[in-house]
Parts: structure tokens; C-alpha cells; sequence
């Protein structure tokens, strides 16, 4: 193992995407974290292994696990397996509401309305795509972000053709029974996105280092809130970089999600 | 009660338009035995209930689905189902999409004899306008909730595969998981198990502690050994999923000569036993 002094400090567009999805779970205690993507699993793990060791993961199958698996290479054989988590007692679980899930956008408009179930008329889509799966019952019940691993104007679309996880314009109108939907954070592979708006329209929070603005406000369909300044995404630190390098993806699958 | 039957003898009690419920999940520990016994009959216009893999895929290549009750319906290592796709880009049945946890609370439903279980998810999401008769209820509890009230899926007939069971119905599963099998079971009016071998039922707790005896007699009207029968989905521990042959089925879904060809060679065969036997010779094939 190298020391993070001899680390080549330069990080890729893959990791500021990684740390930035991290950021995310920031203050989220112990909480149930499921992830969708490369980007968005590297992005847990390293938040459960330096700033909230408290996290849950799951093996993608029905336990707990304590130990932090790779995304890539070899995986430890003999894990330790800190609880039972059946699918039934995942509903449960997003229920409760401790849980903070991570959906990747097929599409998402400018109120957080998200779209991975068909693209065209639900009748008789286009596409069909993933399905309604858990999106209705996550956005209702817990914590959602999103990773979209490749930002254009047809993800970020003035419409989605379907709603699949319910966005702000939507929960307002609920009321009461909206009373655990958060949105928190939308992360693509070329800025960071929020809701803290007056009408919670979304927000272009930062942009990664070697983006512009404009880059940004051309790859979106609708209009995005602008700060007067909007700061540069941080980047990695050295012992980050070593984590994701060393520990959680040393075959780099992280750039085959987002290419540098 | 001897409860020991055969697939031909299941198979023998649908009828056309019947509300049909799988038990597994995605491509994991699916009754795919008792599914290729319906591929080989006349049955048609099923409604299906399921957390949908390679069984609605098969189904709806056959063009047995006339509706299908859903979240998703997924290969796992193969994301999209690449059969239930096209028949989805046709529009060749209704699509009765739901939140996957609405999808339990509608089995759970029908498995208390109760019309419906409230629940806050599918509010404010397209789930309640691509199904418009879906309703909500509002909380009689002052607390203001208008939430959504997920109709009871009554099934007619209920299939599930299991590790182990007895020649009476109980049923064990060895697996990490045991889905919402003893659910499926519990809503339908007719309730049949194959499993992977049959046991004396003083030897369960040989295979596994009490609380893997998740399915009991009360669920289970006839039960069918079909070793190998959750192929090619995932049984473990007794057998991980044939990717490999996944992979073949999934490949077929590109052009009808492709799938014409699967059908004759692996299910237009008259009976589970040619079917592994035409599998093991692929197998040989492809090594």
C-alpha cells in the first residue's frame, strides 16, 4: 500500500463525482444507504469508512454487512454480516424511513419528478425501462438523491414522460402524507444540484472542476436556479483518492461510468 | 394428507382468464417448472401477479399474459427482461404497474381477507393515474392523511418453488430469502409448491433451523417434486442461477427466428424432463 503522500493528488472527474455523491450522506447517522451505479456504491462506501462510520450497507442480497466490500476486484470471502435484511423487511425498513436511497435519472425536471420506469406513453412506451420498482414508495417515505452518470438535455427534461419518484411540486400538493419526502441531492457527471430554493425549484449548487456554467445551463432542458457565483466542486483529499483507488475500485470501473 | 401431485396435474386446473401469483423473485428461486408445464398447455388470457423475472418473460413470449401486475420485472444480473420489453413495446397486455412494496401490501391484503391496506406509497407518483381505479382513504384519526388504499390481489392459483418440503405441505426454504412466497400462497384460493426434494418431515431441521419453515400446510394445496425446477433462476443452496443459459434465453428476445428456435428446442418438448435433458445437451454444447 502507498501512502497517501506518494498518491497522485489529480483526481477524475469519476472521483469528484464519488465524493460529491458522499457529501450527500453527511449527517445521515444510522441509516439504511442503498445505491444505484458505480459512482453512487464507490460514494457510500467511502462515506461509511471516513466521516459516517455509522451507515448500514447491504450485500445487494438479503444481509447487513459490516465489512466494506470493493465495487471492484477481489471482494472479501468471509464478510462480517452484522444483520438479516429480507426483502420484506426492506419495505419495512424505507417505511420506518431510516433509509436514504440513491435512484439513478433516466429523466428528473426541474421540481425533482423522476423518471426510470419507460420512456414515450406509458401505454405503450418507447423504452421500457426499469419499471415504477420502489421510486413511489422511497420518495415518499425517506431520503432521495440522484446520479446521473451523463448529463444532457435529455435527462434533465422540462417533463419526465412518467413519474416515477415524486418530486416537490407534487408532495405540496399531498400535504400531510408528504410529511417524510426529501429530496436532498441530484449529483451528474458534470455538477451538483439542490432543492434549497423558495419554490424548491432546482439549484445548481456547484459545478465540477473543469465545467462551466454554461456548460451546465446548455445540457438542461429547463432553468436552473443560479447562484451569482457558483463555487467549484471540492475535490478529493489524498486519503479519499487512496480509498477509492486502493480500496473500494482498483480495477477503475468508476471511469467506465463517467469517462474522464 | 397426501398432497403430492404432478405438474401436468396443476396445470390441469387453470383456466383461460385465471388470476395467476408467482412466488421468487426476479430471477431467483422461481417455480420455472410449473411455468414450462403452462408453456406446454392451452391455457391463455392470464392475469399475473408477480415480482417479475424469466417466469413473466416466458409468459409473456408465449403471449399467455393478457395483464400484468408488477414493480419490475428483472433478470438481476440481466437488468431488463428482455422478453417482457417487447411484449411491453407492443402493448400486447394491460400493465397494471405498482410500487413493488404496494405489491406486497395488495398480497397481504387478500392474505388477511381484508379489501385493502393503506399505505403512503404511489402518492403523488404516475402509479395512480396509469391505474386509474386505484383509490385513496382518508386516516380517520384527525391527523389530516389522505394515503392510498392498495386493493386486495385475490389470486385464483398461487405457485412458489421451495428447497425442501413434505408430502403435506410444509415447505422450507435454505436460501437467504424467503420473498413473499407464504403471502402469494395465502391470497390465492388454490395453493401449489414444487420444491427441490422431498423429505420426511422429521428430517427439516436437518436442512435448516425452524425458522426457514416459512411456508405451512395451511398454504398448500399440492406439491410437486421438481429438482432443478427453479433452472435457470438461482436456488440456492442447492444450485446458483445458469447465467449462462440466462444469457442464451435473454438473446432470443432479439428476432422471432431466435425465439422460435429456444421454444421448439427447449420448451416445446413434451415434458420437465426432456426440458433438462435438452439442457444438459446444451450444456455438453457449450463447453
Amino acid at each position: 500500500m502507498s501512502g497517501a503522500g506518494s498518491i497522485d493528488q489529480r483526481a477524475s472527474r469519476a472521483e469528484v463525482c464519488a465524493a460529491a455523491m458522499a457529501d450527500a450522506f453527511r449527517g445521515d447517522g444510522e441509516i439504511l444507504v442503498s445505491c444505484f451505479g458505480t459512482i453512487p456504491a464507490i460514494a457510500a462506501r467511502l462515506a461509511k469508512l471516513s466521516f459516517a462510520p455509522d451507515l448500514l450497507l447491504t450485500d445487494g442480497i438479503a444481509h447487513l454487512l459490516e465489512t466494506v466490500q470493493p465495487v471492484s476486484g477481489p471482494v472479501k470471502t468471509d464478510p462480517v454480516i452484522e444483520g438479516w435484511l429480507p426483502f420484506r423487511s426492506v419495505f419495512d425498513l424505507l417505511w420506518n424511513g431510516r433509509r436514504h436511497v440513491v435512484m439513478i435519472a433516466s429523466q428528473i425536471d426541474r421540481f425533482g419528478n423522476h423518471n426510470f420506469a419507460c420512456i414515450g406513453p406509458h401505454a405503450k412506451p418507447k423504452a421500457q425501462l426499469l419499471g415504477m420498482r420502489g421510486a413511489p414508495g422511497n420518495t415518499i417515505n425517506h431520503t432521495t438523491s440522484y446520479w446521473v452518470p451523463s448529463h444532457s438535455a435529455r435527462v434533465f427534461v422540462d417533463k419526465v414522460d412518467v413519474v416515477s419518484g415524486v418530486g416537490y411540486d407534487r408532495a405540496a400538493k399531498l400535504g400531510a402524507a408528504a410529511k417524510f419526502h426529501d429530496v436532498r441531492r441530484v449529483v451528474s457527471n458534470l455538477g451538483v444540484f439542490d432543492f434549497a430554493t423558495r419554490d424548491h425549484t432546482m439549484r445548481l449548487v456547484t459545478v465540477h472542476p473543469g465545467v462551466a456554467v454554461a456548460d451546465v445551463v446548455a445540457a438542461t432542458a429547463f432553468p436552473l436556479e443560479l447562484g451569482a457565483d457558483v463555487p467549484e466542486t471540492r475535490t478529493p483529499s489524498a486519503e479519499e483518492l487512496r480509498v477509492i483507488r486502493e480500496v473500494l475500485d482498483p480495477a477503475g470501473t468508476r471511469d467506465r461510468e463517467v469517462p474522464s | 394428507m397426501d398432497k403430492r401431485t404432478t405438474a401436468a396435474a396443476v396445470v390441469a386446473e387453470l383456466r383461460d382468464g385465471m388470476t395467476l401469483g408467482i412466488g421468487g423473485w426476479g430471477s431467483r428461486r422461481k417455480p420455472m417448472a410449473l411455468v414450462r408445464e403452462i408453456l406446454r398447455s392451452p391455457v391463455k388470457d392470464l392475469t399475473v401477479v408477480s415480482y417479475g423475472g424469466p417466469d413473466v418473460g416466458l409468459l409473456c413470449a408465449a403471449g399467455k399474459v393478457r395483464k400484468l401486475v408488477y414493480g419490475f420485472v428483472s433478470l438481476d444480473s440481466i437488468p431488463l427482461e428482455p422478453h417482457f420489453r417487447n411484449a411491453r413495446q407492443a402493448g400486447a397486455f394491460e400493465a397494471a404497474e405498482w410500487d413493488e412494496g404496494m405489491l406486497q401490501w395488495g398480497l397481504y391484503a387478500a392474505a388477511l381477507r381484508l379489501p385493502f391496506l393503506p399505505t403512503r406509497a404511489g402518492l403523488g407518483s404516475d402509479v395512480m393515474t396509469i391505474n386509474p381505479a386505484l383509490r385513496t382513504v382518508h386516516s380517520p384519526y384527525g391527523d389530516g392523511e389522505e394515503l392510498v388504499a392498495v386493493p386486495a390481489l385475490s389470486l385464483d392459483v398461487a405457485l412458489i418453488h421451495m428447497n425442501r418440503a413434505d408430502a403435506r405441505g410444509n415447505g422450507q426454504f435454505l436460501g437467504p430469502d424467503p420473498y413473499f412466497d407464504d403471502l402469494f400462497c395465502m391470497a390465492a384460493k388454490r395453493r401449489f409448491m414444487s420444491c427441490e426434494q422431498l423429505v420426511e418431515t422429521c428430517d427439516f431441521t436437518k436442512f435448516g433451523s425452524v425458522h426457514t419453515l416459512k411456508i405451512n400446510r395451511t398454504m398448500v394445496d399440492g406439491v410437486v417434486e421438481t429438482p432443478m425446477g427453479a433452472h435457470f433462476t438461482e436456488c440456492p443452496p442447492d444450485y446458483g442461477r445458469d447465467e449462462a443459459f440466462q444469457r442464451e434465453y435473454a438473446a432470443t428476445a432479439k428476432s422471432p427466428e431466435a425465439w422460435d428456435a429456444f421454444h421448439k428446442r427447449f420448451l416445446d418438448v413434451e415434458s420437465e424432463a426432456a426440458y433438462q435433458e435438452a439442457v444438459r445437451v446444451w450444456q455438453g454444447a457449450a463447453k
